[in-house]
């Protein structure tokens, strides 16, 4: 007790005796003498069919409303005219390229005229080179055999994005020019984008029925938060000195707005465009699970026959999705600087080749509108078919060859680092590791963070799923130690040179966006269903955002740092460990939150793969009413250790900086 | 310069020629899919699990409602919580296969009144304890219950702690399977894979690579086909035995599978509704669509009239 | 040699008796403080007669302006200089309130604008004063031309008019040929010609520039120096001009206020600084200047006696030193100096070369 006392006491008169390092070690050690002696008390363990009374009033709430919605005015005011409108709006963009409308068999444009036009717009705000990716990206999803089902997912995730859009951007410009309205909105955003989808799934479709609608709605609350985040973070980089001039000139807000902050912060406005429609692509499969048309739906109806190979190619589809629908943005953020800046012929050009694109892009609506050949994508999808056996192949080859290796790897993990760092944790009483966890704060985060810490394992205590909790969090720390050893080297690699980067790059990509259900089953098969399964599908989903992060973190050390290293005569080794790491320590840290977070986010999904613990909580409480509850308590742990690790490593990166 | 806009436009009339007047049909020349639109049946919204089982007994259903009563079947992909809920809404007919889910019934079938049932489909679902064949056939004892503590060490995992590892899969049946190995007094501990992918995965690898795997699964299942299971005999259930959830030390009841549908479908009048009133079959029926779907990767479509073309005496019964 | 006078620029004579107008802007009992009750300091004797240091101490403010008292007369150009820190920059702001002030008056051609809405505010921003910024502040999206013209699209001017005037203004301050370019593609110096345009293009009453040149490089900086000067003899404005350089105070500035820890140290003529500093600060400040370049030959002439031979040169009180040099050493005989056919004083070869040696040895 002592010890403990110690330690998270009085910090800051410790301070200047003890570095940082020591004092955290020092806290570990009191934890395992602790630990011995304590074993196994007030561990809170709840087993699995078990229910607190929170899990039982989340239920009666979860009935209440469900109850009421035939009466109650919100329901017949409120969220019925939103469903309604979101309906139509989907429902509109499905006749336009997915479904087949009005007495046709066909949607209104068929294939050739969604091809052109997405070369040609792809063309307009970007350049010809992302065209030529667009049309390719698209003639693919035809080939494939998945042509109706990629226009529903581009239906749904255009009509999702904007909304996102239209509701992120003008909260984040308020977010941007108001302190206050930031501070209030800030915890909202984390809440929506780390709470488990599954968590609102259910009580979604109770609110705004089976359909786009739901869907919609859903995967609007996973991408709204980073058009918001982008879009506040765009007002508030506008240069001071220039809002100051136009001030000067007398301008009224609303020409502050227009004329000035909002062309200002376009550009970065557009990555935001960017970042939402990624993040509604990652919704894809999700939104499946609740009759969302689309390549989702061929996911995971694929998977319940373990069929991997279908799967993958669906999986393959949305990733040329978004890697094109990412170029393209990107290009249009870029385009705005570059197009008044090549002058000259190509612009005196750019108005009449602008127009007869737009001739000949109406003409192949039109043709596609009309005859068949045009309307739907000829052959029978063989590409897709090889694709798919092409997947089965190699996954069998791989589940045949590597599984002695594999098992292997999983053995070393889990006895040796998961299976006494989880017993740490969950054998140690609710306290002892608590007060770890809150010195652990405010030795690496300050006051603030050790305060956010306390009200965090507080209120997780208060879900009744500490034990759970903490199994989950031994193995979230396991996977981010992975995500970060992997982050490293390769992002020392990349970072270091630029044709691995470009090698490597359009891998993290595809890893990024390529739904996990996908991979699920060849994981399975290599590791069996365990917390190891769970904790790669984790590293796969999580290491592409730390390795770019450290990538550029490494490529942004000052070439001429490297250069004076390199003449004091250092080795690689000495460069890379003494100077490139040390100088991208922010990068390395903004990584270890990332991933973290990256981590946490797919602790549902290895909840389906063994994981156990809260990811199955929350998936069993989205399959079973009476669990329901517990599944919610279970999102609303996973969010707040979220919150928890955020602040503190935060709160960290700012201390380093410093 | 007037000579190339010229070329340009006669290279661009010549494609525009090309593209419409020398290529194919028009869109509603064939006015396909038209044949089944007379509009007595209306629409039938029926409900998808996600389980292949389900999936057989829907394209089934569907294909007859389609082709025999010129139905449009709308098929709403959902999780059993979630179809259920689609009664109270409006949006959800029918439920081809309900296991059990006793407080699903009491929820919409006694209290909200928004569903009825509309009888059995004569598959039977056994769930249980099952092993792997190599196994059942290298350890013919293992299917007694009470041979499992001796085999205990043989099924520890990285997962279970140095007991036995009892496997159990889909959150989204109620398992007593924790009373069970607590009541039974078995060396075991509960593992739960999470999904039914995981669990079919789990038994894959263990028939193929000879590895000791115990547990949690059911059938009528496709994957039936493809593995044949071995079932572990547990204390024999008698009424009541499962009175009790913490008390349990008996097996699970067989399951007769029932057909729920929305109240206001009952009422409704629609020959889809007959035909999922009378929709009855075996379970071997049932595995054999599945087998044509998840093995033979035929669509639903096309196993649905495979099935029905062969069986066409079964469907009639339906249709009376 | 009565051509030396006609040698004093012409635009720094324009504004040689500020007394007998009355001036556009008066500044009285300006504070501005920062912090928490800001508003209790100036009113209070105590904290009033605090230092910085103390004040922030006891009471967690900081006072950027204290006290300051000054008129600016029409078409005269008013440097305010001081360190970094000093407070200059918070008060040119204070001026058009783009800081808000604490206490005080800024009494605009009668007006104080401490009083106006913000109606009022704007409509003063858009007609009668303008701003030109250290770091410019223009809006990288738009056009030269463009910038220039912002202004006056944001008072609703017409396109056609609006685009007409800011070609002129363009014109004017030397940037023609590049009205379609866009800011970044242009040089820091240039960059700053267009915040000058935008400056001019509403025609206002005030121009406050803010540490215009800092950012700039030293020969572009002094071809900067020499356009404003040139613009102030076309177009004739008034001008506040905040400046860390004494160099530049000296060569722009019709009068120059010194300022130190947001008090007024010194406020008077270029020569009036150099000639009598107010303390031991200013001194420090004004004695690497070149006195020869500033001090005028009314501050170091001796009154004539009796032996004095009295048909030297004739020459003007206000000729600055350097100029009269050549002239008063190549006399055999002391120059005179006259004022309106006064005899004032006279300058011989010893009180030039005082100036001149004591000028090298400080260099």
């Amino acid at each position: 007790m002592a010890a403990v006392a110690d330690t998270s006491g009085p910090v800051a008169t410790w301070r200047q005796k003890v570095t940082r390092p020591m004092a955290v070690g020092a806290i570990l050690v009191a934890w395992l003498v602790l630990f011995a002696v304590l074993r196994g008390r007030q561990t809170l363990t709840l087993a699995a069919a078990d229910l607190t009374s929170l899990h039982r009033w989340l239920n009666d709430v979860n009935d209440t409303v469900g109850a009421g919605r035939d009466s109650n005015p919100l329901f017949l005011y409120f969220f019925n005219e939103i469903r309604l409108a979101i309906d139509h709006l989907v429902t509109f963009v499905q006749s336009l390229i997915s479904q087949p409308t009005a007495g046709r068999p066909v949607p209104q444009i068929g294939w050739l005229g969604v091809v052109g036009i997405a070369g040609y717009l792809s063309w307009a705000v970007g350049n010809w080179r992302v065209a030529l990716l667009a049309v390719a990206g698209f003639t693919f999803f035809g080939l494939q055999g998945l042509w109706q089902e990629s226009m529903d997912t581009l239906a749904l995730t255009l009509s999702a994005v904007l909304v996102a859009l239209l509701i992120g951007i003008p909260l984040g410009v308020w977010a941007g020019l108001s302190d206050r309205c930031n501070k209030i909105m800030t915890p909202f955003l984390d809440f929506m984008q780390t709470m488990p989808t599954f968590v609102y799934l259910a009580p979604l479709t109770l609110v705004f029925l089976i359909g786009g609608a739901s869907a919609v709605i859903t995967t609007v609350i996973y991408a709204a938060p980073p058009a918001i985040r982008i879009t506040a973070h765009a007002i508030r980089s506008v240069p001071a000195t220039t809002v100051e001039a136009a001030d000067s000139l007398g301008t009224t807000r609303r020409q502050q707005l227009l004329k000035v902050l909002l062309p200002l912060s376009q550009r970065t406005v557009v990555m935001g465009v960017n970042q939402t429609i990624m993040a509604a692509l990652a919704m894809v499969t999700i939104a499946a699970l609740i009759d969302a048309p689309g390549l989702g739906k061929t996911v995971v109806q694929a998977l319940q026959s373990l069929d991997v190979g279908t799967a993958f190619n669906a999986g393959l589809a949305i990733v040329v999705m978004a890697i094109v629908l990412d170029r393209v943005t990107t290009a249009a953020a870029g385009r705005a600087d570059t197009a008044r800046r090549t002058g000259g012929a190509l612009v005196r050009w750019r108005r009449p080749l602008l127009a007869a694109g737009g001739i000949g892009t109406a003409f192949l609506v039109y043709v596609s509108h009309t005859y068949v050949y045009a309307a739907e994508f000829p052959g029978d999808g063989t590409a897709g078919t090889h694709i798919a056996s092409w997947a089965d192949t190699a996954t069998t080859w791989l589940q045949d060859h590597l599984s002695g290796l594999t098992n292997a790897a999983r053995d070393v993990i889990t006895y040796g680092l998961l299976n006494p760092f989880q017993t740490l944790l969950t054998d140690s009483p609710w306290w002892l590791v608590g007060l770890t966890l809150v010195a652990l704060g405010a030795v690496l985060g300050g006051r603030r963070a050790a305060v956010t810490a306390a009200v965090c394992v507080g209120l997780l205590v208060g879900t009744g799923l500490w034990s759970d909790g903490m199994t989950t969090l031994a193995s979230t720390a396991v996977a981010t130690v992975l995500v970060m050893l992997l982050g490293a080297v390769f992002g020392v690699w990349m970072g270091r040179s630029a044709l691995v980067d470009r090698l490597v790059r359009p891998t993290l990509d595809a890893a990024q966006v390529m739904p996990p259900f996908v991979y699920l089953v060849p994981f399975l098969a290599l590791f069996g269903a365990t917390r190891f399964t769970a904790i790669v599908a984790a590293v796969v989903y999580a290491a592409p955002v730390a390795i770019k992060i450290i990538a550029d973190g490494v490529r942004n050390v000052p070439e001429s740092t490297v250069e004076a290293t390199t003449s004091v005569g250092c080795t690689t080794w000495q460069i890379i460990t003494k100077v490139q790491l040390p100088v991208a320590r922010g990068a390395l840290t903004l990584a270890t939150n990332q991933g973290l977070i990256y981590v946490l986010s797919m602790v549902v999904v290895g909840g389906l793969v063994g994981a156990g613990a809260l990811g199955y909580d929350v998936v069993a409480g989205f399959s079973q009413g009476q669990l329901y509850g517990k599944g919610l308590a279970a999102g609303l742990a996973i969010v707040l250790l979220g919150v928890m690790f955020d602040r503190i490593t935060q709160a960290a990166a700012r201390r380093t900086r410093a | 310069m007037a000579r190339h806009w010229r070329a340009g436009a006669a290279g661009l009339t010549v494609l525009g020629l090309a593209l419409t007047g020398c290529v194919g049909a028009k869109v509603g020349d064939t006015a396909a899919g038209a044949k089944n639109a007379d509009g007595s049946c209306g629409t039938f919204n029926l409900a998808v699990n996600p389980w292949v089982g389900y999936q057989a007994d829907a394209a089934v259903v569907a294909y007859v409602a389609q082709h025999d009563l010129g139905c449009k079947v709308t098929k709403k992909n959902l999780k059993e919580e979630i179809a259920w809920q689609g009664f109270g809404t409006g949006e959800v007919d029918a439920v081809l296969e309900n296991w059990g889910h006793d407080d699903l019934k009491k929820k919409y079938i006694t209290d909200q009144k928004t569903a009825v049932s509309a009888g059995q489909t004569g598959n039977k679902g056994v769930i249980g304890w099952w092993v792997p064949p190599w196994l059942a056939k290298a350890h013919p004892d293992i299917t007694d219950w009470r041979n499992l503590n001796k085999y205990a060490a043989n099924f520890r995992t990285s997962e279970s702690g140095g007991k036995g590892q009892l496997l159990d899969g889909d959150p989204s049946y109620v398992t007593n399977d924790a009373a069970l190995v607590t009541n039974l007094k078995l060396n075991y501990k509960v593992v739960y894979a999470g999904s039914e992918t995981a669990l079919i995965q789990a038994y894959r690898n263990a028939e193929k690579n000879k590895q000791w795997l115990i547990g949690y699964f059911y059938e009528p299942q496709w994957f039936m086909t493809e593995v044949p299971l071995v079932k572990v005999d547990l204390p024999a259930y008698t009424p009541g035995c499962d009175a009790d959830a913490a008390k349990i030390a008996c097996d699970y009841p067989v399951y007769g599978l029932d057909k729920i549908v929305s109240a206001r479908f009952a009422r409704s009048g629609s020959p889809a509704y007959q035909l999922v009133k009378n929709f009855h079959w075996t379970n071997e029926d049932q595995n054999l669509v599945a087998k044509y779907i998840a093995v033979n990767k035929m669509s639903d479509e096309a196993a649905a009239k495979k099935w029905v073309d062969a069986n066409r005496d079964k469907v009639e019964a339906w249709l009376k | 040699m009565t051509t030396a006078q006609t040698e004093v620029p012409h635009w720094r004579r324009t504004s040689q008796n500020p007394e007998d107008r009355t001036p556009v802007i008066s500044v009285r009992r300006l504070w501005k403080v920062f912090g928490p009750k800001a508003e209790q300091v100036p009113q209070s004797e105590e904290l009033c007669g605090l230092s910085r240091r103390e004040l922030m101490d006891r009471t967690g403010c900081t006072a950027a302006v204290r006290d300051v008292d000054f008129e600016v007369s029409p078409g005269e150009v008013f440097v305010v200089m001081g360190l970094s820190g000093s407070g200059k920059s918070t008060l040119v702001r204070c001026l058009t309130r783009l800081i808000e002030p604490t206490s005080g008056e800024v009494v605009f051609e009668g007006e104080d604008i401490r009083g106006a809405d913000a109606r009022r505010l704007r409509e003063l921003r858009r007609r009668k004063f303008s701003m030109v910024f250290q770091h410019f502040g223009l809006l990288p999206h738009r056009k030269v031309v463009e910038n220039v013209a912002f202004g006056l699209e944001i008072r609703g001017m017409g396109r056609g008019e609006r685009m007409r005037r800011a070609r002129e203004v363009v014109e004017l301050v030397g940037l023609a040929g590049y009205e379609n370019s866009y800011p970044d593609q242009l040089s820091g110096g240039m960059q700053q010609r267009v915040g000058l345009a935008r400056a001019l293009a509403g025609d206002p009453e005030v121009l406050f520039f803010d540490e215009p040149f800092s950012a700039l490089d030293p020969l572009i900086r002094r071809d900067m120096q020499n356009e404003v000067i040139r613009l102030h003899h076309e177009v004739g404005k008034t001008m506040v001009f905040i400046t860390h350089d004494l160099s530049e105070a000296l060569k722009l500035g019709d009068r120059i206020l010194i300022m130190r820890d947001g008090k007024m140290v010194q406020c008077g003529t270029g020569d009036e600084l150099v000639g009598a500093p107010a303390d031991d600060y200013v001194r420090d400040f004004v004695q690497d200047v070149p006195r020869g370049d500033v001090l005028t030959l009314r501050w170091i002439m001796r009154p004539a006696q009796d032996d004095d031979a009295l048909d030297g040169p004739e020459l003007g009180p206000d000729v600055v030193v350097r100029e009269a040099t050549r002239a008063v050493l190549a006399a055999e005989k002391p120059a005179k100096v006259v004022e309106n056919g006064k005899l004032l004083g006279i300058v011989g070869d010893e009180e030039i070369l005082a100036v001149v040696a004591g000028q090298q040895g400080g260099a």
